[in-house]
Protein backbone atom coordinates (compact mmCIF):
# COMPACT_ATOMS: atom_id res chain seq x y z
CA UNK A 1 0.00 0.00 0.00
CA UNK A 2 1.11 3.58 -0.99
CA UNK A 3 -0.61 6.34 0.61
CA UNK A 4 0.38 10.58 -0.14
CA UNK A 5 -0.76 13.44 0.76
CA UNK A 6 -2.00 17.03 -1.45
CA UNK A 7 -3.48 19.89 -1.20
CA UNK A 8 -5.78 21.73 -2.78
CA UNK A 9 -7.61 24.89 -1.85
CA UNK A 10 -8.77 23.88 1.91
CA UNK A 11 -8.06 20.30 1.40
CA UNK A 12 -6.09 17.81 1.62
CA UNK A 13 -6.36 14.83 -0.39
CA UNK A 14 -4.64 11.54 0.48
CA UNK A 15 -4.16 9.18 -2.57
CA UNK A 16 -3.93 5.89 -1.30
CA UNK A 17 -3.27 2.70 -3.90
CA UNK A 18 -3.10 -1.43 -3.20
CA UNK A 19 -4.86 -3.24 -0.03
CA UNK A 20 -5.62 -1.55 2.91
CA UNK A 21 -5.61 -4.48 5.33
CA UNK A 22 -4.08 -5.31 8.78
CA UNK A 23 0.08 -5.08 7.72
CA UNK A 24 -0.75 -1.11 6.57
CA UNK A 25 -4.24 -0.02 8.17
CA UNK A 26 -2.34 2.13 11.33
CA UNK A 27 -0.59 3.61 8.57
CA UNK A 28 -3.44 5.25 7.33
CA UNK A 29 -4.68 5.92 10.76
CA UNK A 30 -1.81 7.66 11.85
CA UNK A 31 -2.00 9.87 8.83
CA UNK A 32 -5.40 10.87 8.73
CA UNK A 33 -5.33 11.54 12.53
CA UNK A 34 -2.48 13.77 12.32
CA UNK A 35 -4.27 15.66 9.46
CA UNK A 36 -7.31 16.19 11.31
CA UNK A 37 -6.04 16.80 14.97
CA UNK A 38 -3.03 18.39 14.36
CA UNK A 39 -3.14 20.39 11.32
CA UNK A 40 -7.20 20.58 11.45
CA UNK A 41 -7.70 20.83 7.60
CA UNK A 42 -11.08 21.67 6.73
CA UNK A 43 -11.89 19.18 4.27
CA UNK A 44 -9.96 16.16 4.50
CA UNK A 45 -10.74 13.93 1.34
CA UNK A 46 -9.53 10.11 0.88
CA UNK A 47 -8.83 8.80 -2.75
CA UNK A 48 -9.76 5.38 -2.83
CA UNK A 49 -10.11 4.91 -6.98
CA UNK A 50 -6.80 2.63 -6.54
CA UNK A 51 -7.85 0.71 -3.32
CA UNK A 52 -8.02 -2.68 -4.13
CA UNK A 53 -9.10 -3.99 -0.78
CA UNK A 54 -9.83 -2.65 2.49
CA UNK A 55 -10.66 -5.07 5.32
CA UNK A 56 -12.34 -4.38 8.52
CA UNK A 57 -9.40 -2.52 10.32
CA UNK A 58 -9.27 -0.30 7.04
CA UNK A 59 -12.91 0.56 7.76
CA UNK A 60 -12.25 1.53 11.14
CA UNK A 61 -9.40 3.91 10.26
CA UNK A 62 -11.76 5.77 7.98
CA UNK A 63 -14.42 5.64 10.96
CA UNK A 64 -11.67 7.14 13.29
CA UNK A 65 -11.17 9.77 10.90
CA UNK A 66 -14.58 10.75 10.34
CA UNK A 67 -15.39 11.19 14.37
CA UNK A 68 -12.40 12.77 14.58
CA UNK A 69 -13.43 15.14 11.94
CA UNK A 70 -16.89 15.30 13.06
CA UNK A 71 -15.44 16.42 16.80
CA UNK A 72 -13.49 19.11 15.49
CA UNK A 73 -16.47 20.42 13.03
CA UNK A 74 -14.62 19.46 9.91
CA UNK A 75 -15.70 17.53 6.64
CA UNK A 76 -14.66 14.04 5.75
CA UNK A 77 -15.16 13.09 2.68
CA UNK A 78 -14.36 9.35 0.32
CA UNK A 79 -14.47 9.06 -3.52
CA UNK A 80 -13.86 6.97 -6.11
CA UNK A 81 -14.50 3.49 -4.03
CA UNK A 82 -13.98 0.26 -5.92
CA UNK A 83 -16.58 -2.54 -5.73
CA UNK A 84 -14.61 -4.09 -3.16
CA UNK A 85 -14.45 -1.33 -0.77
CA UNK A 86 -17.97 -0.46 -1.51
CA UNK A 87 -19.38 -3.84 -0.43
CA UNK A 88 -17.75 -3.65 3.27
CA UNK A 89 -19.20 0.04 3.86
CA UNK A 90 -22.26 -1.80 2.76
CA UNK A 91 -22.30 -4.43 5.18
CA UNK A 92 -21.13 -2.58 7.44
CA UNK A 93 -24.01 -0.58 7.07
CA UNK A 94 -21.61 2.67 6.86
CA UNK A 95 -22.03 3.81 3.65
CA UNK A 96 -24.64 6.11 4.71
CA UNK A 97 -22.60 8.10 7.43
CA UNK A 98 -19.83 8.73 4.91
CA UNK A 99 -19.99 11.60 2.32
CA UNK A 100 -19.00 9.56 -0.38
CA UNK A 101 -18.28 11.06 -4.05
CA UNK A 102 -17.74 9.19 -7.47
CA UNK A 103 -14.36 11.27 -8.38
CA UNK A 104 -12.40 13.88 -7.57
CA UNK A 105 -13.87 16.76 -9.20
CA UNK A 106 -17.10 16.24 -7.44
CA UNK A 107 -16.06 15.64 -3.79
CA UNK A 108 -14.06 19.03 -4.19
CA UNK A 109 -17.18 21.16 -5.46
CA UNK A 110 -19.17 19.71 -2.77
CA UNK B 1 11.31 -21.25 18.47
CA UNK B 2 11.66 -21.27 14.92
CA UNK B 3 9.25 -21.17 11.95
CA UNK B 4 9.53 -24.46 10.87
CA UNK B 5 9.71 -25.94 14.37
CA UNK B 6 6.62 -24.15 15.07
CA UNK B 7 4.88 -26.05 12.17
CA UNK B 8 6.04 -29.31 12.72
CA UNK B 9 5.29 -28.83 16.32
CA UNK B 10 1.15 -27.84 15.22
CA UNK B 11 1.06 -30.32 12.18
CA UNK B 12 1.77 -32.99 15.21
CA UNK B 13 -0.83 -31.96 17.14
CA UNK B 14 -3.14 -31.76 13.83
CA UNK B 15 -2.27 -35.26 12.63
CA UNK B 16 -5.25 -36.82 11.83
CA UNK B 17 -6.76 -39.06 14.55
CA UNK B 18 -6.95 -42.75 14.30
CA UNK B 19 -10.21 -44.53 13.59
CA UNK B 20 -10.45 -45.60 17.26
CA UNK B 21 -9.87 -42.22 18.24
CA UNK B 22 -11.59 -39.83 16.28
CA UNK B 23 -14.17 -37.89 18.48
CA UNK B 24 -16.84 -35.66 17.39
CA UNK B 25 -14.70 -32.29 18.14
CA UNK B 26 -12.28 -33.58 15.27
CA UNK B 27 -14.67 -34.56 12.31
CA UNK B 28 -14.22 -30.93 10.98
CA UNK B 29 -10.45 -31.34 10.82
CA UNK B 30 -11.17 -34.81 9.38
CA UNK B 31 -12.99 -33.26 6.44
CA UNK B 32 -10.73 -31.15 5.89
CA UNK B 33 -7.42 -33.54 5.64
CA UNK B 34 -9.81 -36.43 3.49
CA UNK B 35 -9.58 -36.65 -0.07
CA UNK B 36 -11.31 -33.17 -0.90
CA UNK B 37 -8.18 -31.41 0.23
CA UNK B 38 -7.53 -28.37 -2.37
CA UNK B 39 -5.11 -26.62 -0.88
CA UNK B 40 -3.06 -26.16 2.18
CA UNK B 41 -1.50 -23.41 2.93
CA UNK B 42 0.91 -22.44 6.09
CA UNK B 43 2.16 -19.39 7.30
CA UNK B 44 2.79 -17.05 10.02
CA UNK B 45 1.11 -14.88 12.07
CA UNK B 46 2.45 -12.25 10.08
CA UNK B 47 -0.32 -9.82 8.60
CA UNK B 48 2.13 -9.49 5.32
CA UNK B 49 1.37 -12.42 4.62
CA UNK B 50 -2.43 -11.78 4.40
CA UNK B 51 -2.08 -10.90 0.83
CA UNK B 52 -0.40 -13.73 -0.15
CA UNK B 53 -3.33 -15.60 1.29
CA UNK B 54 -6.08 -13.61 -0.89
CA UNK B 55 -4.24 -14.14 -3.51
CA UNK B 56 -4.46 -17.90 -3.70
CA UNK B 57 -8.34 -17.66 -2.20
CA UNK B 58 -9.15 -15.33 -4.90
CA UNK B 59 -8.22 -17.70 -7.81
CA UNK B 60 -9.17 -20.57 -5.55
CA UNK B 61 -13.08 -19.44 -5.57
CA UNK B 62 -12.64 -18.72 -9.30
CA UNK B 63 -11.50 -21.91 -10.31
CA UNK B 64 -14.21 -23.84 -8.93
CA UNK B 65 -16.83 -21.26 -10.71
CA UNK B 66 -17.85 -19.05 -7.69
CA UNK B 67 -19.26 -15.75 -9.42
CA UNK B 68 -17.27 -12.55 -8.47
CA UNK B 69 -18.96 -11.27 -5.43
CA UNK B 70 -18.76 -14.91 -3.95
CA UNK B 71 -15.14 -15.05 -4.92
CA UNK B 72 -14.40 -11.70 -3.07
CA UNK B 73 -16.96 -12.69 0.12
CA UNK B 74 -15.02 -15.80 0.68
CA UNK B 75 -11.32 -14.11 0.21
CA UNK B 76 -13.06 -11.51 2.74
CA UNK B 77 -14.35 -14.11 5.25
CA UNK B 78 -10.60 -15.56 5.01
CA UNK B 79 -8.79 -12.53 5.44
CA UNK B 80 -11.09 -11.08 8.29
CA UNK B 81 -10.50 -14.73 10.20
CA UNK B 82 -6.87 -14.81 9.87
CA UNK B 83 -6.83 -10.70 11.09
CA UNK B 84 -8.76 -12.00 14.21
CA UNK B 85 -6.41 -15.00 14.99
CA UNK B 86 -3.49 -12.66 14.43
CA UNK B 87 -4.46 -10.06 16.50
CA UNK B 88 -6.78 -11.68 19.09
CA UNK B 89 -5.19 -15.13 19.46
CA UNK B 90 -1.55 -14.30 18.77
CA UNK B 91 -1.70 -10.73 20.30
CA UNK B 92 0.51 -9.13 17.39
CA UNK B 93 3.05 -12.15 17.63
CA UNK B 94 4.63 -12.53 14.25
CA UNK B 95 5.76 -15.64 14.09
CA UNK B 96 3.45 -18.44 15.55
CA UNK B 97 1.87 -20.75 13.37
CA UNK B 98 -1.60 -20.71 11.45
CA UNK B 99 -2.67 -23.04 9.13
CA UNK B 100 -5.67 -23.08 6.45
CA UNK B 101 -7.08 -26.02 4.90
CA UNK B 102 -9.42 -25.64 1.71
CA UNK B 103 -11.29 -28.72 0.83
CA UNK B 104 -14.84 -29.67 -0.98
CA UNK B 105 -17.74 -30.18 0.70
CA UNK B 106 -20.90 -31.01 -0.34
CA UNK B 107 -24.77 -31.06 1.13
CA UNK B 108 -27.88 -31.93 0.44
CA UNK B 109 -30.04 -28.63 -0.09
CA UNK B 110 -33.54 -28.33 -1.43
CA UNK B 111 -32.98 -28.79 -4.51
CA UNK B 112 -30.44 -32.15 -5.00
CA UNK B 113 -26.88 -31.77 -4.04
CA UNK B 114 -24.65 -28.80 -3.10
CA UNK B 115 -21.35 -28.60 -3.58
CA UNK B 116 -18.93 -25.97 -1.97
CA UNK B 117 -16.09 -24.68 -0.32
CA UNK B 118 -14.88 -25.59 3.06
CA UNK B 119 -12.09 -23.77 4.74
CA UNK B 120 -10.81 -24.42 8.18
CA UNK B 121 -8.38 -22.20 9.53
CA UNK B 122 -6.26 -23.38 12.49
CA UNK B 123 -3.92 -21.80 15.10
CA UNK B 124 -2.33 -22.81 18.64
CA UNK B 125 -3.35 -19.41 20.39
CA UNK B 126 -5.13 -19.46 23.80
CA UNK B 127 -8.94 -20.50 23.83
CA UNK B 128 -11.51 -17.92 22.42
CA UNK B 129 -14.44 -17.05 24.37
CA UNK B 130 -17.43 -17.81 22.35
CA UNK B 131 -19.20 -14.98 23.34
CA UNK B 132 -16.73 -12.88 22.01
CA UNK B 133 -17.55 -14.46 18.51
CA UNK B 134 -20.93 -12.85 18.74
CA UNK B 135 -19.56 -9.29 17.20
CA UNK B 136 -21.56 -6.51 17.84
CA UNK B 137 -24.51 -4.50 17.01
CA UNK B 138 -24.04 -2.31 13.36
CA UNK B 139 -25.91 0.71 14.80
CA UNK B 140 -23.35 1.88 16.78
CA UNK B 141 -20.76 3.59 14.72
CA UNK B 142 -17.28 2.91 16.19
CA UNK B 143 -14.56 1.35 15.06
CA UNK B 144 -13.30 -2.17 15.45
CA UNK B 145 -15.51 -5.33 15.70
CA UNK B 146 -17.04 -5.56 12.14
CA UNK B 147 -14.75 -8.49 11.04
CA UNK B 148 -17.09 -11.34 12.68
CA UNK B 149 -20.00 -9.57 11.12
CA UNK B 150 -18.01 -9.62 7.75
CA UNK B 151 -17.61 -13.36 8.03
CA UNK B 152 -20.84 -13.90 9.46
CA UNK B 153 -22.09 -12.01 6.40
CA UNK B 154 -20.32 -13.55 3.48
CA UNK B 155 -20.06 -17.63 4.42
CA UNK B 156 -23.02 -20.02 5.37
CA UNK B 157 -21.50 -21.83 7.74
CA UNK B 158 -19.30 -20.24 10.50
CA UNK B 159 -18.00 -22.57 13.62
CA UNK B 160 -15.51 -22.35 15.89
CA UNK B 161 -14.11 -25.52 18.54
CA UNK B 162 -11.46 -25.80 20.41
CA UNK B 163 -9.39 -29.18 20.45
CA UNK B 164 -6.39 -30.31 21.69
CA UNK B 165 -4.80 -27.12 22.12
CA UNK B 166 -5.55 -25.44 18.62
CA UNK B 167 -8.64 -23.27 17.66
CA UNK B 168 -10.32 -24.17 14.44
CA UNK B 169 -12.63 -22.36 12.86
CA UNK B 170 -14.96 -24.02 10.13
CA UNK B 171 -15.93 -21.28 7.22
CA UNK B 172 -18.14 -22.74 4.32
CA UNK B 173 -19.68 -21.35 1.46
CA UNK B 174 -21.82 -23.37 -0.94
CA UNK B 175 -22.17 -22.44 -4.80
CA UNK B 176 -25.35 -20.34 -5.71
CA UNK B 177 -26.67 -20.96 -2.00
CA UNK B 178 -29.40 -18.52 -1.10
CA UNK B 179 -28.12 -16.62 2.00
Amino acid sequence: MQISARHVDKATIFDISGDIDLANSPEVRKALLREVRENRTPRVVMNLSKVRYIDSSGVASLVEGLKASRDLGLRFILFGLSQTAREVLQLSRLIKIFEVYDNEDQALAS
Amino acid sequence: MTGVRATQSLMKTLRPPRQHDRKPHTEARAAATSNGLLLKLELHSDPKLLSPVRGALERLTELLGFSAPECRAVTRAVDEALTNIMRHCYCGRLDQPIEVFCSRTRRRGAVGSEEGLEILLCDRGPPVDPAKLRGRRLDEIKPGGLGLHFIRQSMDVVQYRRTRGTNQFRLVKYLNAMK
